[in-house]
């Protein structure tokens, strides 16, 4: 008996690290993509001036960042508590997010094949990339106290 | 006997005396005639502005809408509370199913008053404790653009509450504790227009403090934590502090503030979520003046420590 309860408890503390794991796996990728977003939002704000070659290489960052998401890896049943702002709905509504991760993996792809070559078109590309992590923050993330 | 029925009369008595100032109380309140002469005409250009000022397409279009539909008021959007659920109605031109029918003076009414062109209550899910605030010109300018929208037919549900919140006349109660148009944070003479401007906005059409204001036992705000942040109405989260003493916000300049209205990136490039998002996007439609005027006013307004710690009721919804 005892053993039994050893190993459950052991079980469920390995658990728990390992979904700290991964909740710090992903809050990284979010920080890197804020970094990349980051680069391209500056130049449309004016506090750095228009560089193609630092476009290109910013959203080519980026883009390889959001299309090693996996759904799967990054967010297994269970990895919605701990220090995390995933909310709930993204196991209660899996299909719905699938769609945002595939939608996000498709909005940076085309932005990658088609880089912004002045500020007016920089200016729409981070406008749909922003469009789209809002929508999915809307519906998946969650603020927490 | 006689003691009993002596008794029986004076518990009447002071039922009747309790009915009536019940009645009293509950009267719905209509607008003065001076508040009335200072609605002015009204400018459907103007009034556009305050238009995504309010987000009113947020609650009365169809949820999602994008483009047009945004401007097709059918209502129809359900929001969950701890009292039930209310459901936007259809605030569109069309006579039968809108409010196509109702005069200048009626919509003022419904704006800074929440009496409907009946005469009943409305609720304050509608919020005009913050529309109350509004200058009456800016309400007159609302409804000269409203007028401008396209009739749409189709009734919305009506709301779903539960005992005691489904008896209208209950809401003059409320509007005791709750109903003011004075403004909630007294700035000093000789305060900076543009700060003024962000109050008048804040306070008024944008309503932010319905969500990031914690509320009472009775669902009304409490002033005394303004913008202090709150348990959000809607599901687990906090909708989060913004005042200059809030967390998530505490570093921000007021460029900060205005771009993040603008494009939706903090200044650390995470992006707008939860219910924000539909804000953020009503805000990015405003004038650059008004997106600045309202972080002055964020960063004018006394710091408050966090308004989600508290013990509010968690939301049964």
């Amino acid at each position: 008996m005892r053993k039994l309860v050893f190993a459950v408890a052991a079980l469920a503390l390995a658990t728990t690290a390992a979904f700290a794991d991964v909740i710090a796996d992903r809050q990284a990728v979010m920080k890197e993509n804020a970094k990349d977003v980051g680069t391209l939002v500056k130049m449309v704000k004016g506090e750095t001036p228009f560089d193609a070659a630092a476009v290109l290489a910013a959203l080519t960052a980026l883009n390889n960042n959001v299309q090693k998401i996996d759904v799967a890896a990054s967010f297994p049943a269970g990895s919605d508590k701990g220090d995390t702002t995933a909310s709930p709905k993204i196991w209660e509504d899996p299909a719905g997010f699938q769609a945002q991760v595939d939608k996000f993996k498709a909005v940076t792809a085309a932005a990658v094949a088609n880089p912004a070559q002045d500020l007016d078109a920089l200016k729409a590309q981070v406008g749909a990339i922003g469009q789209t992590c809002g929508t999915c923050h809307e519906a998946f993330r969650v603020k927490k106290g | 006997m006689a003691v009993l029925r002596k008794l029986a009369i004076a518990a009447l008595a002071l039922g009747g005396a309790g009915a009536a100032a019940f009645w009293w109380l509950t009267v719905p309140e209509k607008l003065g005639a001076e508040t009335l002469a200072a609605l002015g005409t009204g400018d459907a250009t103007r009034g556009q502005r305050i238009f995504d000022a309010g987000g009113c397409a947020s609650c009365h279009a169809k949820a999602k809408s994008e483009g047009d539909a945004r401007l097709q008021l059918v209502g129809g959007v359900e929001l969950k509370t701890q009292f039930g659920t209310f459901v936007a109605p259809n605030i569109s031109p069309d006579a039968k199913d809108g409010i196509g029918g109702w005069s200048l003076e009626d919509f003022a009414n419904a704006m800074l008053k929440g009496v409907a062109r009946d005469g009943q209550h409305l609720y304050p899910a509608f919020p005009y404790t913050s529309y109350a605030r509004m200058k009456p010109a800016d309400v007159a300018d609302l409804y000269a653009f409203m007028t401008t929208l396209p009739p749409i037919a189709g009734k919305a549900p009506d709301h779903d509450l539960a005992f005691p919140f489904n008896i209208r006349r209950g809401i003059g109660l409320w509007k005791q504790l709750y109903l003011s148009d004075e403004p909630v944070v007294a700035l000093a003479a000789g305060t900076p227009e543009k700060v003024l401007h962000g109050r008048n906005l804040v306070e008024g059409a944008g309503h932010c403090g319905e969500c990031h204001t914690p509320r009472s036992f009775a669902g009304g705000p409490e002033n005394a934590q303004w913008l202090a942040g709150a348990k959000a109405a809607e599901g687990d989260g906090v909708v989060p502090n913004i005042t200059p003493e809030g967390r998530d916000m505490s570093g921000w300049s007021e460029s900060d503030i205005a771009s993040y209205l603008e494009t939706g990136f903090t200044p650390e490039f995470d992006s707008v979520g939860g219910t924000m998002v539909e804000v953020q996007k009503n805000m990015a439609r405003l004038t650059a003046e008004d997106r600045e005027a309202i972080a002055a006013y964020l960063k004018a307004i006394p710091g408050r420590a966090n308004g989600f710690s508290g013990s509010q009721p968690k939301p049964t919804g």
